[in-house]
Order: structure tokens, then C-alpha cells, then sequence
């Protein structure tokens, strides 16, 4: 047979129907020749849409459908509210919001929960408002908690959805190259890294970036890649980069704080785990992140160099790469502008996703290769169990983050805390809410003392060897108790408002309504 | 001792109490608490109070407190203190 050039192709080639024979003008969808030139091109677009509405539209978004956001902006994030209720005002109802983290700034959702325009949420963590209406009974059906990792897991797996994802990128080209900062201008409202919102671009159905700066292309280097955009949409303001670095990753002159980083570094020097080469990551939190700037010390004086860091990249960990301390950064998520600026300009600062980061199933999550990890916590019990998420009140302010992976990964945990705060006490017989497993705890750092797992005999070996004084965890329980009384047990009812999984997805407890009539 | 004004104590800091006694018509002792963590320390700041004002003699007194995640010592202090100020007495007897 001839096919529409004209040349004679043998059928036999044709019969499996593993090729057909060439003919572009019926091949649908295949991009014809132009005589545009590349600029006119750019801008007559046609992944850039006029409105966010027409896009929603053109995404195919109905009633109960997952939509799905990233926080990389933290508390200057202006993109869910902006789309929830642009959602809203079009008559969208009972949707499943999926987001990588919410915060302070995302309150005004109560009122489209209330509505019905918002049915279940998924998320890493609440704060604020929300956070206490939630707690409160605010919800029929329970939030959903993952790690950083187990939400990669869920959505990479399909065991989560995601039917149209909204990602805010503050640079974007008019074919959907999109990431967390620009090389072209200084311009943008930069958040670094876009670790969470690279997994949902590539796993959701539809993707609509949304900007307030399009870039000429191509807008390189890209965190999200143009096959993976299908519409652009233009917004006045993604968000406010200027508290990016607000909430859980404010920086400390707290003294108490101070104390303990000073002992976690004494403790991760004397661990086996600090050698030339060694690889390691800090998590939010006043001592986790001050921890960065003693470690500094102890490094020059010992004349080691880490491999790589992790994280949560912070504007501390950034100094010790530029001093050749660190060689390479793995940067998921930036924690501030000096780590988005880093990413700008560093050559091995490098952006991963959050499947890259900490995939429970997978060889090479980057958690696996870490030897030492600093994480806070609310909560520790006699059981080395952590709790990030719910407070002493029962009520929910915190996220799961990064912490059960980086916990289950790391060849060596360790977990700070002051001993008491205000006139809690953060050593219980038993967490308010379990979210880190005990057995991927090590050791607990507080002002008033240190404790090795007893899982870890090795380790407390070591500790005894660098002469470093130790108490067991119900010792520290006891001082503390001593010092703040017995709590009387908080006042829950049988509801169930939130659910905290584990990395695999499986329930590892479950977060109840408190009674607010106290 | 006999309570002649007003007596306040205390800040709204972090970890700190604010006090307010005066006396009530009522008699007995009436407390007036708000706390972050009056669901887990609440029977027990009551009862801190409460002895405070009995070991200094005042029996008929409406109390506001306003605690900030205070320790018991603390609670004490101010307590005795807001006392001390609103008997307007400076004879205090040092532990």
C-alpha cells in the first residue's frame, strides 16, 4: 500500500496493527508546521489560560473530585484560598482537598468545610484556626495525616488520587516549565524548592500552574516540566515570600534552645556516625535548626566534611555548603530565602520530590542514605513514641513532615525537646498522638538530660565512652513531673477527627474530637 | 488579714500568673480561672489558690486568674503577693 507520501510500504508490515501507514493530516492532535515565529508562538500559547475559571472548566473538575495544592509557601501561601474559592463562587461541592501541608494562613477554609464545598482533607499537618475547629468536631470525615514520604507513596501508588492539581509556581514559561525561582529576574516570589508539588505534577490527571510571573521560554532550570503542565494561569499574587520562613522554622535566641543543640552536637559527635563524609539533616524547630551552627564547630575542629545534607534545606545549612563543609544539598523543600537563593545559584544544591526524598518502598530515597537526622518534638513517652502533631491540649498544631521517614531512615535519630514547656511536661508515660514509632527513635536530647533507647545499646556505649551523662527516659519523665505536677487526662470524646498513617499508608493512631465546652 | 482594695499580681507572660483579688460580699472563696491548660492542671492551680488564700487568712474573696502555663511556685508567690497589696501590707514573711 502507498501511504500519503506516496511510497509503497509492504501490508505485511501493517497486519499486527503495530504501525499504520503515514498520513499527517488525519493523525489527531499532531502538532502541524508553523510559520510563527518561536516569539509569537510563546505568546499565543495555548496552554495559557484567560481565567482560572475557564481552566477549571477545561480540566474536567466535577463535585467530589481530589484536588491537590503544595506548601511550599508556608504561611505566605495565597493559591488555596485564591482557588477554594474561585471553587466555591462556580458551585463546586464536596471535594477532597489534598494538600502537602496547611497552615495559619489557610483558616478561611472553615467556612467552605461548613459549606459543603470542602467534604475531607488530606494533609502533613494543621495549624491555626483550622486546625482548632478541626479538633473541635468541625468535620464529618476524619483528615487524613501522611508524611512527607507516605503522601508520595499514596499519590505515586494511586492509593491517592489526584484529579487536578493547583500548583503555584512563582516562574513559569508559557509552555509550563515551572520552579520555585527564576534566572531571568529577581522578580519573582520565590520559594525555592518544589519538592511537593513536583509529585503531584507528575501523577495528577490535570495540572493548571498557577503564576504571577511568566517567563520567556524555555524557563530553565525547571522543577516542573511543560509535559506535565496542561494549563497556565496568571494571578496578581501566588503568594508572600517573605514569610516563608515564618511558623515552624522561626530562628532561635532562646537559651534553653541553645542548651540543647549544644548537647545534640556532643551527642551526634560521640554517635560513631560523625566521620569525614558523613550525611545528615535538621528538621524545624528553634534547637533542630540551631543545631546547624554548633555542628559548624565541631566540624572544623575534627576536620570533617559531610557528604551531603538533607532536607528542609536552611539558610544554615547553606553557609556550611558555601564553606565547603557540606559538598551537596538535597533540597525537598527550602526553609527560607537564603536556601531558595542557594538553589538559585549553587551548582550542588539540587532540587529532588518528595518521592526522591523519602519513599518508604523505594531503594534510593534519600532519607535511606542519611547516617544522622535532628528532629523536634511536642511529645516523647517512656516508649521513645513521638508526637508532632496534636499539642498537650489535644488539639491539633503541628505536621507530620518529614519526620517519620527521616526517623525509619537515618542510621541515627535524634530527638530534642526542652523538658517541660510553660507547664507541660514533653516526657509522658504516653504520647497524645502517636506519629513517630519509638523504634525508629534513638536517642532524646532535653536541657535537663539525655536518654539512649534501649534498643541502641551500642550507642549508649559510646555515649559512656565520651563521657556523656546520661539518664534513662523515665528518669527524665520523673524530673520533669516533679517540676509541672501530674496532668489530669484531657477531656476527648469517641469522634474520631483525624487519622495518622503510617509511611505505607496504614493507620498508626487516630486524633479524637476534644470538648470545647471546657 | 483583711483585704482593703483591690490587689493585682502577676503579668500574662509565658509561664507567669496574673492575679486580681478583691473582696466579695459572698462568702467563700470564688475563682474565676482561665488557662491554656486548665484541662490537664486545672483541680490543681484551684487548689493552689485556694490553700494560698486560707494559709494568709482571707476567706471571702473573688479571684480572677489568668494563668499562662505557670508552675505551682509561681502560683504562690502571686497569689500571696496580690494578697500582701490589697491589705496594703509590706510585712511580708520571707521563706
Amino acid at each position: 500500500m502507498k501511504n500519503s507520501a506516496m511510497r509503497e510500504i509492504p501490508d505485511y508490515l501493517l497486519e499486527k496493527g503495530e504501525f499504520s501507514l503515514y498520513n499527517p493530516l488525519i493523525t489527531e492532535g499532531l502538532k502541524k508546521k508553523e510559520s510563527l515565529s518561536s516569539a509569537e508562538r510563546q505568546k499565543q500559547s495555548r496552554k495559557i489560560i484567560s481565567s482560572l475559571e475557564k481552566a477549571v472548566t477545561l480540566s474536567g473538575l466535577r463535585d467530589g473530585m481530589t484536588i491537590s495544592f503544595h506548601h511550599h509557601f508556608r504561611d505566605g501561601d495565597y493559591v488555596v484560598n485564591y482557588v477554594i474559592d474561585r471553587l466555591a463562587e462556580m458551585g463546586f461541592k464536596h471535594l477532597r482537598l489534598a494538600a502537602s501541608s496547611l497552615t495559619n494562613i489557610h483558616a478561611p477554609l472553615i467556612r467552605h468545610i461548613q459549606n459543603h464545598v470542602i467534604d475531607s482533607i488530606e494533609t502533613s499537618g494543621l495549624r491555626g484556626e483550622l486546625a482548632e475547629a478541626i479538633s473541635k468536631g468541625l468535620m464529618d470525615i476524619p483528615v487524613t495525616f501522611r508524611s512527607h514520604g507516605g503522601r508520595a507513596y499514596a499519590v505515586s501508588s494511586d492509593q491517592l488520587h489526584i484529579d487536578v492539581a493547583f500548583l503555584g509556581a512563582p516562574s513559569c514559561d508559557p509552555f509550563g516549565n515551572a520552579n520555585g525561582y527564576s534566572r531571568d529576574t529577581e522578580d519573582t516570589s520565590a520559594c525555592g524548592s518544589m519538592g511537593y508539588a513536583r509529585v503531584d505534577a507528575n501523577y495528577a490527571d490535570k495540572v493548571i500552574i498557577l503564576t504571577d510571573h511568566i517567563v520567556p521560554y524555555p524557563n530553565i532550570p525547571f522543577g516542573i516540566s511543560q509535559y506535565q503542565v496542561d494549563y497556565i494561569v496568571e494571578i496578581p499574587e501566588i503568594g508572600d515570600k517573605n514569610k516563608i520562613m515564618s511558623g515552624a522554622t522561626r530562628y532561635t535566641n532562646n537559651p534553653r534552645d541553645l542548651l540543647i543543640a549544644q548537647k545534640a552536637v556532643d551527642v551526634i559527635a560521640a554517635s560513631g556516625y560523625f566521620y569525614d563524609g558523613f550525611s545528615l539533616q535538621t528538621g524545624s524547630g528553634g534547637a533542630a535548626l540551631a543545631t546547624t551552627r554548633f555542628l559548624r564547630e565541631k566540624m572544623l575542629a575534627r576536620n570533617i566534611k559531610a557528604n551531603f545534607a538533607l532536607g528542609g534545606i536552611t539558610g544554615q545549612i547553606v553557609k556550611l555548603h558555601e564553606e565547603g563543609l557540606i559538598k551537596k544539598l538535597l533540597d525537598v523543600q527550602s526553609f527560607d530565602l537564603d536556601a531558595a537563593e542557594s538553589l538559585k545559584n549553587n551548582r550542588f544544591h539540587q532540587q529532588i520530590d518528595a518521592n526522591y526524598y523519602a519513599d518508604p518502598f523505594s531503594e534510593g530515597s534519600v532519607v535511606n542514605e542519611l547516617d544522622v537526622v535532628v528532629l523536634s518534638a511536642l511529645e516523647v513517652d517512656t516508649e521513645f513514641n513521638v508526637n508532632v502533631l496534636t499539642g498537650s491540649d489535644g488539639i491539633i498544631r503541628g505536621a507530620i513532615g518529614g519526620h517519620q521517614d527521616t526517623a525509619a531512615g537515618a542510621a541515627f535519630s535524634i530527638v530534642v525537646a526542652p523538658l517541660t514547656r510553660g507547664r507541660n511536661s514533653s516526657i509522658l508515660d504516653h504520647v497524645t498522638t502517636l506519629t513517630t514509632p519509638g523504634d525508629t527513635v534513638d536517642v532524646v536530647v532535653t536541657d535537663q538530660g539525655i536518654a539512649v533507647n534501649p534498643l541502641r545499646p551500642e550507642i549508649k556505649e559510646r555515649m559512656k565512652k565520651a563521657h556523656i551523662p546520661l539518664s534513662t527516659i523515665e528518669e527524665l519523665k520523673e524530673k520533669a513531673d516533679k517540676i509541672v505536677g501530674i496532668a489530669e487526662p484531657l477531656p476527648f470524646d469517641d469522634q474520631v477527627v483525624g487519622i495518622v498513617t503510617y509511611r505505607d499508608g496504614s493507620i498508626l493512631d487516630v486524633i479524637r474530637k476534644i470538648r470545647s465546652d471546657q | 488579714m483583711n483585704l482593703i482594695s483591690k490587689g493585682f499580681a502577676g503579668t500574662l507572660e509565658s509561664g507567669d500568673i496574673f492575679i486580681e483579688i478583691e473582696k466579695s460580699e459572698q462568702p467563700g472563696i470564688h475563682i474565676d480561672l482561665q488557662s491554656k491548660v486548665k484541662n490537664q492542671y486545672g483541680k490543681q492551680i484551684f487548689s493552689v489558690i485556694t490553700e494560698t488564700l486560707k494559709e494568709n487568712g482571707i476567706t471571702n474573696v473573688n479571684v480572677k486568674a489568668v494563668d499562662q502555663g505557670s508552675l505551682d511556685c509561681t502560683i504562690r508567690a502571686r497569689v500571696t503577693t496580690a494578697i500582701y497589696r490589697g491589705c496594703g501590707r509590706t510585712d511580708y514573711r520571707w521563706e
